[in-house]
């Protein structure tokens, strides 16, 4: 069975700095797949790389069996590849529910969209609250459960969600982390990067550990949470 | 002649020339953050395509009946060269220095000024543009022209149909998502370089009805009527609030009734007597918007640029 998304070498340079210097992975249908690692390891370069947003220097991307070197961002989307990014960016001059109606851009079923955004305030009652407010007055966690909301609307076959828990007080940060564990119940395939590495590697299937633009060390996220290394750097275990 | 309710009225259509105008250099620059210095000429040629449709037309037709042509002509001009400007000049230096961009505005303005003055025929001096039958309608105390009522109704049909446009489409939600976060519309699956292109047109359109308006309310154009009307109108826009659509209509209001009874009202003042009418009428308008940046920098309804984490 292929696999939903394969990454195969890939290069990301800005300019004369190679960001990521030739990484390799994939993610199966149905999986959580992480990405950890700290700052500056490559890893939201990754994801906007994916998205679209960057364009690579080397290497190649398949998802869903589509090539994607030189397609446009928002064609990238169409093909069912959403990515909440870093610092959540929602639009802060719109309300919450434009907001999620803005996640539907691509979806012309009004009876669907509006099944999926009363979805959304099922998954994240404080945002069916809010409806009406502007995204720019939300909290950091409120904002992140909205960028998470947001990202669903298109009804993604695969979900990227970078440092969701960035920011965050640790009550938020359970939350959103309970959410993705539910989200990956109800079978959405997800790309998981974070620095929170403990919360990440409990609820992965396969992980892998970026350093510095390359993959140091992959596995599954239980083997990983055990692994002496690991434990050391990423955990805190001394 | 110069009662208050008059100026007031004065300033209203004035206003809503300004306004027109002004939304093109707000929309443009709240969505890809350019002053399109060639706004004006955009203003302009719209009115010297709809004149060029009128010349064409067999004499016999009623103003009226061409009216309807004149705009399109215009429109399709403006829209042109808008869209055009956009496609071939703007685009290209979008990660440019800010710098450059305005440049090749400044140039193209120049340009579209002397392509009219040299080809388009007998354009060197004003060039006489139809008028409205009907009028001067007496409403209350104040004297209304046809021009006027034309003006007035085309700016309102406008801007409401904007304000509806922008608030509850999906496609005016895909421009705020835009204006707010670029990069983030693209993952929302939102073709941004459509967007701006759109952005561009409308704000080409409402030139056109303007340069159309002009021309009813004062029977002539001319090559470089689009300096100054983009000069004012570009101020209305940040006097408004730069990259705030309702500001451009507000700004384009408040400009042109402060022109209209700073020219009435100004030389009433004792030992301001010099400093009224309608020479100093421009001034009284630009030291208006000082004050208001002085006190407002972000413009009467512009927002302080500060985003939550």
């Amino acid at each position: 069975m292929t696999a939903l998304l394969e990454v195969e070498d890939l290069r990301v340079a800005y300019g004369k700095i190679e960001a990521v210097k030739g990484i390799s992975f994939s993610v199966d249908a149905g999986q959580v797949v992480t990405l950890i690692g700290t700052n500056g390891a490559g890893k939201t370069t990754t994801l906007r790389t994916l998205s679209g947003l960057l364009k690579p220097v080397g290497g190649r991307v398949r998802f869903d069996g589509k090539v994607l070197t030189r397609v446009p961002p928002h064609k990238i989307v169409a093909l069912g590849l959403a990515h909440s990014p870093e610092g959540r960016h929602i639009f802060p001059r719109l309300t919450i529910e434009e907001n999620l109606k803005l996640g539907a851009y691509l979806r012309k079923d009004t009876a669907g969209i509006t099944k999926d955004i009363n979805r959304a305030y099922d998954l994240f009652p404080i945002l069916g609250e809010r409806r009406k407010q502007a995204a720019g007055t939300l909290s950091g966690g409120e904002q992140q459960m909205l960028a998470m909301g947001r990202a669903l609307m298109s009804q993604p076959k695969l979900l990227m969600l970078d440092e969701p828990s960035m920011g965050l007080s640790p009550i938020m940060m359970q939350k959103i982390m309970a959410t993705i564990v539910e989200l990956k119940a109800q079978g959405t395939t997800i790309l998981l990067v974070e620095q929170n590495a403990q919360a990440a590697l409990s609820l992965a299937d396969q992980a892998h550990v970026m350093e510095i633009g390359t993959i140091k060390l992959s596995g599954t996220g239980q083997d990983l949470l055990h692994d002496e290394g690991v434990r050391k750097t990423y955990l805190g275990e001394d | 002649m110069h009662t208050l309710p008059q100026q007031l009225a004065n300033g209203l259509f004035l206003g809503s020339m300004y306004g027109l105008i002004a939304i093109g250099y707000t929309m443009v620059y709240g969505i890809v953050q350019l002053i399109n210095f060639a706004h004006g000429e955009i203003y302009m040629t719209g009115a010297f395509g709809a004149l060029a449709i009128y010349t064409n037309l067999p004499s016999s037709l009623s103003i009226w009946a061409a009216l309807p042509l004149m705009l399109i002509g215009g429109a399709l001009v403006s829209v042109v060269i808008a869209v055009g400007a956009e496609r071939l000049a703007y685009r290209p230096l979008r990660n440019a220095p800010r710098l450059a961009p305005l440049i090749t505005a400044i140039g193209l303005s120049l340009a579209l000024q002397q392509a009219v003055f040299n080809w388009y025929p007998d354009a060197k001096s004003g060039k006489r543009f139809p008028q409205l039958p009907g009028g001067p309608f007496h409403i209350g105390s104040v004297d209304v022209q046809s021009g006027d009522l034309f003006l007035l109704g085309a700016a309102v049909i406008c801007m409401l149909a904007l304000g509806i446009f922008v608030r509850s489409s999906r496609t005016g939600r895909a421009m705020q998502a835009t204006a707010q976060d670029p990069d983030t519309a693209k993952l929302m699956g939102v073709d941004t370089n459509r967007i701006i292109i759109i952005a561009f047109a409308i704000g080409g359109f409402f030139a056109a009805v303007a340069g159309l308006a002009s021309g009813l309310k004062y029977g002539q154009i001319q090559y470089n009527m689009g300096f100054q009307a983009g000069l004012k109108a570009f101020t209305a826009a940040v006097l408004g609030g730069i990259g705030n659509i309702y500001g451009a209509m507000l700004g384009g209001l408040v400009l042109g009734i402060a022109e209209a009874c700073a020219t009435a009202y100004i030389a009433n003042v004792p030992g301001m007597e010099q400093f009224g009418g309608g020479a100093w009428a421009q001034v009284w308008a630009f030291v208006l918007l000082i004050v208001v940046l002085l006190v407002r920098p972000q413009g009467l309804l512009g927002e302080r640029v500060a985003d939550r984490a």
